[in-house]
Formats: C-alpha cells, structure tokens, sequence
C-alpha cells in the first residue's frame, strides 16, 4: 500500500510518463505542488518569468520532441497568463499537458482571492479539460491527460488541480499504466484503392503536406510517394522542412506569402492530394476558388476536418503513415514528363523574388547569412510578423521539426520562449529566434531566464521599429494611412540583453556584418543579434485577405 | 437574403439528436458551447443520467443545417461523448414534453 498526498503522486505519475523539465511560475494555490517538486531530483523546473512564457517552452519541447510536455502556473492571473499559450498550442496541434492550481474545493465560486473558472475558461481551448475535485481521482486523470494530448491529432489537455487536493493523502495499490496513445483508426483499404487510381489516372497531381506529416513521422514516406508518382509538392506553414525545399519535386509554401508559382501550379491541377492538412485560409485564400480544376483526395487523422472546408472526392481518416504506406504500393511509377516542365515552366517565369540576396543587412539577405553559417540540425523559430514570413520563404528548411513558428494563432511572443523550450529538449542543437522588434516585446521577460538557463539561443532581431505585418496591410488596403503601427521611440535592445545578461552584437556597425554574424552564432551560449530593417520592405507576393490565391499582389 | 431562406427552408426539418455521455459537472459546458460558438440553435435539451450513473443521456432537438454533419463530428470528437445517434423528427422523445409547455 502507497501513502501520499496528492501534490506528490502528481509528480510520480509525470515521472513515470518520462517528464524531464517542467516550466511554469509557482504561486499560493500551487504551492503544495511546487513544496514536492523541490524535494524531486528527476524533474527539472525552468522558473518562467511570465506563466505564458513557461506555456511557450513547454511548446518548444513538444515541437522539438514530439511528445507531450508539461507547463505549470498557479490560479487566477496564472492560469489566465497561461490561456494564449495553450490556444496556440489547440491551433497547431501541440501535444501539451497544463497543470494550473486552484482555490480549495470550498471555496471554490466564492470569488475567492485568485479565483478565476479555470475549467469554464479553457473548455473552448483546450483538447479536453480536467478539473480533479478527489486527490485519488489524480490515478486515473494524470495518465488519461497525457493519452488524450498524444493520440489522433495531439493537442493541449489542462488539468485544474484545487490546493486542499494537492494536500489531501492518497493510498493506493499500484500505480496506473503509463499512458500510451491509442490505437490508430483502420486504414480504409477501398478508400485507398480508389485514391491511388486518381492518382494514376490523373495528369496534373500536386501533393499537398501539412502539419499532420510531421506529427505523423511520415516526412520520408511522404517524400517517397512524391518520387514514386512524381507528384510537385506544395507545404503549408505547418509543413515547411517535411520535403527538403532544394528537392527537385518541392514548389515550396503555398498560401497568402507563397511564391507566385506555387499558387499558379494549384490553378492548373486536376487533382490536389491534401495529406494533414486542413485547408486553412492563410494557405487556400478564397475556399471556393482554390484548385478551381482539382479533384480532391483528403487525408487526416481528424474525420472532422473531411469535408469541413473543401468537400473531398475522396476522405480518408487515418494516420499519415499508415496511409502512405498502403498507397505506396498501388502507386505507379510515374515521370509526368509533361506536367513537370509546366511546372518548371512556371517555376522560372514566376520565381519568388529575394532581392539583395547577398547583403545580410537587407530581411532576405539575413536570412540567408544565418542558414549559411548554420547546418540543417540548427532548429529555426519564429515570432510572428512580416521577418516569420520572410524566414518561411527564403530559410532552406530540409528537415521535420527544423522549424517551430506559429502558424494557426499567430501569437506574437511565441518565438524566444519556444526557442529556449527547443533548446531545453536539444541541448545539442544551436537554436535560433528569428523575431521582430513588436513580437520580441511581448515575452522579452524570458531573456532572463534564458540567461539563467544559459542555453544556445540566439535572437536574431529584424528590427523596423514598427509593427510591420500591420503598416504593411495599412500602406497595401487602408489607404496608405498607418494608424497604431510605427513606434514613436526606439528601444535599445542591445542595452536591455545586455541588461539580462546577454551577449549581444549589432550589424548595424559591424564591419563585416557577415562575419559578425556567423561568429556570434557559433559562440556557445545566448545571444542576441541586432539588425536594423526598412520599414518600407514589404512580405511580397501577398494575396489580400479573402481573395483567391491567384490574386497575388508584388 | 439569402440568410432568410435558408432559415425557412431549414426549419421545415427538425433532428433529434441522442448523445450517450460521461457523467460529470461540465459535460454539459462542452456540448453547449460547441453549439453556441457556431451560433447553431439548440431548441430543445433533455439530460438526465442512466441506470449506470457514470454515464447520462442528452437528447438535443436542432434543425437540419448543411453545417449539421460537421456540428455532430466536432460533438463525437468530445472526450466525455460516448456516441451520437440521429434520430428524425418523429421521435416522441420531445412531443412527449409538450404539455409541460403549454
């Protein structure tokens, strides 16, 4: 017979489902918890400095590893801290366990001090959600939170745990089970069949890979069926590094910033192969108007996102892998010869444009002085804005889980905490924060504990002083008239690393920018790395929110 | 316009829905506010719970919608729902209830 409180056997369940780091912000509803972590010396605790921060490294470790991690944050202000976090984390389909604190039972709907409705507010947001009103119901709940994140399409599960059961003593028999996923839905062999006769049968096929390849594990199968049916492969935001993007059979991102190219080889298609993805609208502009001349074949793991968006001629619901798997075979092996010179054709008369490649002061230029300093086990994250967009163009992505950027919310803020999280989960690799001067501001808090941590991050700042996303879409749809986007001051970033205890150089007077840059990003240890960019460069081309995709402006 | 008609041909065709749920406060939250969210109308509920106590029952009355088909899979995708049957509009499950509101 075991005997502990409930604060405990939380701590043996995660370390029994192999946590290793937690990040959070402890606080009085959550300090039972936080009094047993200290005396644990398996679990490793990063100390956030703002609870959605310590959310955002617990992504970063997700995205990295592929498995559910843990963020913790006390109640009220906590937890509500913490929500931004966990919806991005629902959008892109991050497997994430949150564990908040809460008021005691009894007082719970008292409006008691730091009492906010955890479980009401996060219901929208969440996976699934807990709130464990009986310590021994921890047994069951803590394995189940971490099936429910990992199985079909991952997600965020949030457990609301009240401070008198983080107290109350358990005893129990046995631990339960680890938790593992479960099993994978029955691959639908009609399905399947009749999908590799479109296939076949077809003349203009493009694959279309989404964030699901990635979750899937099937970035090499995916590539296999592209070679196999010489099928030109489009990537989503999500998807970017699942087909090396120097591979001859890759047309890169498509989408709203894609390249004129891409979004042109889709109007021609008479058939669209979607492996995990959904069709969102950044990606397809105008629903009615995408691939106006594709059939569809449609796979996800999700039988919800069938036929949510695009009605598919043929929906299968199923893991990438198994799927591509099964295909593989009926596949034949095809050159489409004619239909890859279309492509090549459009290619080169449509290109993306990436002017003044070779200066690492201009936003491509940089860009590329970062990935020619780097090789591809560098992870690559993003904040959110014109530079995210610019990385997704022009980085030479060549492998899943390379890249970590926010694709569905959009959190500006997502990058630094989510850089330091990847670092924590790949202490081997050199992790690198492309960011903005308005995203770095809104979780620039976390430089400090990235110097605490002393990880290999490296910030590299395109800073314009402007929010540029949004003076960009005033200059193009509002009449050139920039209402709330320019800074009237400048903030002096390289002051504030310095004042966080980071190394910090500038490109701006560096004497040769690119060897600045290459030996700041070869030097163990954090830094941030100051660019300053024009205002007036725009993300080109952009198809204007609600057009088609053939609507391309620049 | 268009909004207009399709309201009215809708309402001519009402569905019951029969949801076989987990017992416990807030099952009733998620159900909801799927349907909230979409702005898909909820005419009528029904919940009570089942001989086994972990489990209750819901019966929703709703109307026939092109989003229906999508409105019951983000349901099934709920944890706490255990299966979803689609009954019509004979179903006596709510015509019983009239004369509590009349």
């Amino acid at each position: 017979m075991m005997q502990m409180t409930g604060a405990e056997l939380i701590l043996r369940l995660l370390e029994r489902q192999g946590i290793e780091t937690v990040c959070g912000i402890p606080g009085g509803a959550i300090l039972p918890f936080y009094d047993a972590l200290g005396q644990c010396d398996t679990i490793h605790h990063v100390l956030a400095r703002h609870e959605q921060g310590g959310g955002f490294m617990a992504q970063g470790m997700a995205r990295v590893s592929g498995k559910p991690e843990v963020c913790l944050a006390s109640s009220g202000p906590g937890a509500t801290n913490l929500v931004t976090a966990i919806a991005d984390a629902k959008l892109d389909s991050i497997p994430m366990v949150a564990i908040t604190g809460q008021v005691p039972l009894g007082m719970i709907g008292t409006d008691a001090f730091q009492e906010v409705d955890t479980y009401g507010m996060t219901i929208p947001l969440t996976k699934h959600n807990f709130l464990v009103r009986d310590a021994n119901d921890l047994l069951e709940v803590i394995p189940e939170a971490f099936r429910i994140a990992m199985s079909g399409r991952p997600g965020p599960v949030l457990i609301d745990v009240p401070k008198d059961v983080q107290c109350q003593m358990v005893s129990f028999e046995d631990y339960p089970p680890v938790a593992v996923p479960n099993a994978l839905p029955e691959v639908d062999l009609v399905a399947i069949e009749k999908a590799a006769e479109m296939i076949n049968a077809s003349e203009r096929p493009v694959l279309y890979l989404g964030g699901g390849v990635i979750h899937s594990g099937a970035s090499h199968l995916a590539v296999t069926l592209a070679e196999q049916g010489g099928l030109p492969t489009t990537m989503t935001l999500m998807a970017l590094g699942t087909m090396p993007i120097d591979h001859p059979l890759s047309i890169g991102m498509l989408g709203m910033h894609g390249a004129r190219y891409t979004n042109y080889v889709l109007e021609e298609a008479d058939l669209l192969i979607c492996v995990g993805a959904r069709f969102d609208d950044r990606a397809i502009g105008k629903a009615a108007e995408f691939c106006p001349r594709a059939k569809i074949i449609h796979v996800d793991i999700d039988p919800a996102e069938l036929h949510k968006i695009k009605t598919a001629h043929i929906g299968i619901t199923g893991d990438v892998t198994q799927v591509v798997e099964a295909l593989l075979p009926l596949v034949q092996v095809k050159l489409r010869e004619p239909w890859l010179a279309q492509v090549a054709d459009l290619k080169q008369r449509f290109p993306l444009a990436k002017p003044d490649l070779d200066n690492p002061r201009s936003h491509y230029g940089l860009v590329q002085a970062v990935a020619d300093a780097l090789d591809d086990e560098a992870v690559i994250a993003t904040d959110v804005g014109q530079h995210q967009m610019w990385v997704a163009q022009a980085y030479p992505f060549r492998r899943p889980r390379q890249w970590l950027t926010s694709g569905g919310l959009g959190t500006m803020g997502f990058g630094l905490p989510t850089a330091i999280g990847a670092a924590l989960a790949a202490p081997e690799r050199t992790v690198v924060c492309f960011t903005g001067d308005g995203s770095l501001k809104m979780n620039i808090q976390e430089m400090a504990t990235l110097a605490e941590e002393d990880l290999n991050v490296k910030i590299v700042l395109m800073n314009n002083n402007s929010l540029g996303l949004v003076y960009q879409q005033q200059s193009m749809f509002y009449g050139k008239r920039p209402v709330a986007s320019k800074y009237k001051r400048a903030v002096n970033f390289l002051k504030i690393a310095e004042g966080f205890g980071l190394d910090a150089v500038d490109l701006d007077t560096a004497e040769n920018p690119a060897a600045t840059l290459a030996e700041a990003l070869q030097r163990p240890g954090p830094c941030l790395i100051h660019c300053s960019i024009d205002r007036e460069e725009f993300v080109y081309p952009m198809v204007p929110p609600g057009a088609a995709n053939t609507e391309m402006i620049g | 316009m268009s909004m207009v008609i399709e309201r009215e041909t809708a309402a001519v065709t009402k569905v019951v829905l029969e949801l076989e749920v987990a017992n416990h406060a807030g099952v009733m939250s998620h159900i909801c506010g799927l349907f909230a969210r979409r702005a898909f109308n909820v005419e009528g509920i029904l919940c009570m719970p089942l001989a086994d106590a972990s489990r209750s029952r819901i019966w929703l009355l709703v109307f026939e919608d092109e989003r229906l088909e999508q409105m019951i899979k983000q349901v099934e995708k709920l944890e706490d729902v255990i299966s979803v049957v689609r009954h019509g509009a004979e179903h006596a499950v709510f015509e019983r209830l009239e004369t509590f509101f009349r």
